[in-house]
């Protein structure tokens, strides 16, 4: 049991390690809100959704961190098959569990800090929330985040180096469309009903704690649960046919 | 009584052109204590053999048993650890904070310190694994395979980006680790690794075994010696029946003569043919030694080098 704990904290401490990386994921956001929100920072009805743009962009590039978060522990995977060091700690006594548990800790402790930064800005801009309200905020979030970090393992044991940089990309800007990342998709129309079906529309969604009553609906939670089991057993599967050499 | 075995094993792979059969029927006994070389040309099937017997692969026909279990137990328990052939370090970490973390995951490890200095790695190991050369990087990587102290220890070709020094460096810590009754199965197509560092030589060829035995006799096996000289006009017939000459080819002006004896054939050849010139004595390539135990050639694929044991400058005539 302690080796697991050893396991996970040096897990942790290699991710923190790396500067650039880790400049840069919880840097962009950050910049980028400031960009959006900055010059808006007074408009309190954004698109008739009833919230605030810097609220609304809080949460939205909130979720874009995070979601980049969750997939970039994908290309730390696939870095770390490239040396081969995939197939060493299958030779090793290390579970599964305790593997998965490591890679999505330190995914869901990057999206944390990201998460704070973000809220930090947004309360520079004016954001303001009950207490109860940034909690239920922040617990929807990181629910809506789990189908992204199977969907970040699942990637790593799949992708080369080379590869997941574009498929992260690609996937992050799709989910941010998709989710309402860049503007509100609306109450109707083709892009909302779509958007009801993708994981990072809920991220997005749960900024609508703001207007009272409940951000997710039914349909949110039966999404995620529905992306969750697909994508963990695209990620186990992945993981258990990964001991080839790569 | 053998504790770990390889039993009819095959395994294949989707090539280009229709499967490759990496492994065509492989039977292997080991003992405890046993240290065993599996010696063979690139392409022989040491390293699918390895991974089967690590459970990284599944063999399509034959099983593996490994003190009692199957692979995969036998990793979960603890009981196997190992250098694999291509293979690196992950960033971020110190050499200390890298083989603690390894440690970490086996229930009985060694000391690191114990480990640290064992592997030469003591005085690097506050750096991290990212800045170190690739001489520092092999002997850490030793670090981790012998840091998780199991009853068998599987390195597949692991001195292959060593120097001369980090070979014998190495080879010393492992014949140590071996020494505390640990049974150790490593792959290498270096014949004088497998000659000088374990009990028994397992010879691979084309997915096959070709021979099985003390390393001593393997060696007699496949250790054989070539003589070139120039020696133009002389029959060959001549030449063969030299003392310890067991063939002879012409090669233009030069002739080639495998020897059983070169020290009594070089004698023989000079009292008999005193012009002869430019004499070279090298051993045998292991390739050619399998030329003569499996009687085909070693289909190399085009590009890999072959390996020449023990010879400088080795200019073997094709």
């Amino acid at each position: 049991m302690s080796g697991a704990l050893t396991y996970t904290r040096y897990e942790l401490l290699r991710t923190f390690r790396n500067r650039r990386f880790f400049i840069l994921s919880l840097g962009f956001p950050l910049v980028l809100y400031f960009v959006i929100a900055g010059p808006n920072r007074n408009v309190h009805n954004l698109s008739g959704s009833g919230v605030s743009l810097p609220l609304y962009f809080m949460v939205g590039l909130a979720s874009f961190g995070t979601m980049s978060a969750m997939l970039s522990s994908g290309a730390r995977i696939a870095s770390e098959r490239a040396v081969g060091w995939n197939r060493q700690l299958r030779i090793t006594p290390l579970q599964p569990r305790t593997y998965f548990r490591a890679k999505v800790l330190t995914a869901y402790a990057m999206a944390l800090l990201s998460i704070a930064l973000l809220y930090l800005a947004g309360a520079s801009l004016g954001v303001s929330l009950s207490a109860g309200d940034w909690l239920e905020m922040t617990g929807l979030m990181l629910v809506g985040l789990i189908p992204f970090a199977a969907l970040g393992i699942a990637l790593g044991h799949m992708l080369t180096p080379d590869s997941i940089g574009p498929a992260m990309g690609g996937g992050v800007s799709l989910f941010a469309l998709l989710g309402g990342t860049w503007f509100p998709l609306g109450n109707h129309g083709f892009l909302h009903d779509l958007a009801q079906f993708v994981p990072s529309y809920w991220l997005v969604q749960a900024s609508h704690v703001a207007l009272g009553g409940k951000p997710w609906s039914g349909t949110a939670w039966a999404v995620i649960a529905v992306w969750t089991a697909v994508l963990s057993s695209l990620a186990v599967r992945a993981y258990r046919r990964d001991t080839g050499r790569v | 009584m053998s504790e770990i075995s390889l039993r009819g094993l095959v395994k294949s792979f989707k090539g280009p052109s229709g499967p490759i059969e990496a492994v065509r029927g492989v039977d292997i006994e080991i003992a405890v204590g046993e240290t065993v070389a599996l010696l063979g040309p690139n392409g022989a099937g040491k390293s699918t053999t390895i991974d089967m017997l690590l459970g990284l692969l599944e063999p399509d026909a034959g099983a593996v048993s490994v003190f009692g279990r199957t692979p995969s137990d036998a990793v979960a328990a603890g009981a196997v650890g190992g250098m694999l052939q291509t293979g690196s370090l992950i960033r971020d970490l110190t050499v200390r904070e890298l083989v603690a973390m390894m440690a970490a995951l086996y229930p009985a490890p060694l000391a690191i310190d114990e480990v640290l200095e064992l592997t030469g790695t003591a005085e690097i190991a506050a750096q991290r694994t990212q800045k170190l050369s690739g001489g520092q990087t092999q002997r850490v990587r030793a670090a981790v395979a012998l840091v998780s102290n199991p009853e068998l220890l599987v390195l597949d070709e692991p001195t292959v980006a060593m120097d001369v020094e980090g070979r014998r460096a190495f080879w010393r810590v492992m014949r140590e680790f071996a020494a505390r009754g640990k049974t150790i199965v490593f792959a290498t197509h270096y014949l004088e690794e497998a000659d000088a560092y374990a009990d028994r030589a397992v010879l691979m060829a084309h997915g096959r075994i070709v021979a099985d035995g003390p390393t001593n006799e393997i060696k007699a096996m496949v250790g054989s010696r070539t003589l070139r000289a120039t020696l133009p006009g002389v029959e060959l017939d001549v030449l063969e029946r030299l003392a310890g000459v067991s063939a002879a080819e012409r090669r233009g002006e030069a002739v080639v003569l495998t020897c059983s004896d070169s020290d009594a054939a070089i004698r023989a050849l000079l009292a008999a043919h005193s012009a002869a010139r430019d004499i070279e004595i090298v051993a045998a390539g292991l390739e050619q030694a399998f030329v003569a135990l499996t009687g085909e050639d070693a289909e190399l694929p085009p590009g890999v080098a072959r390996v020449d044991v023990g010879a400088r400058g080795a200019d073997l005539a094709r």
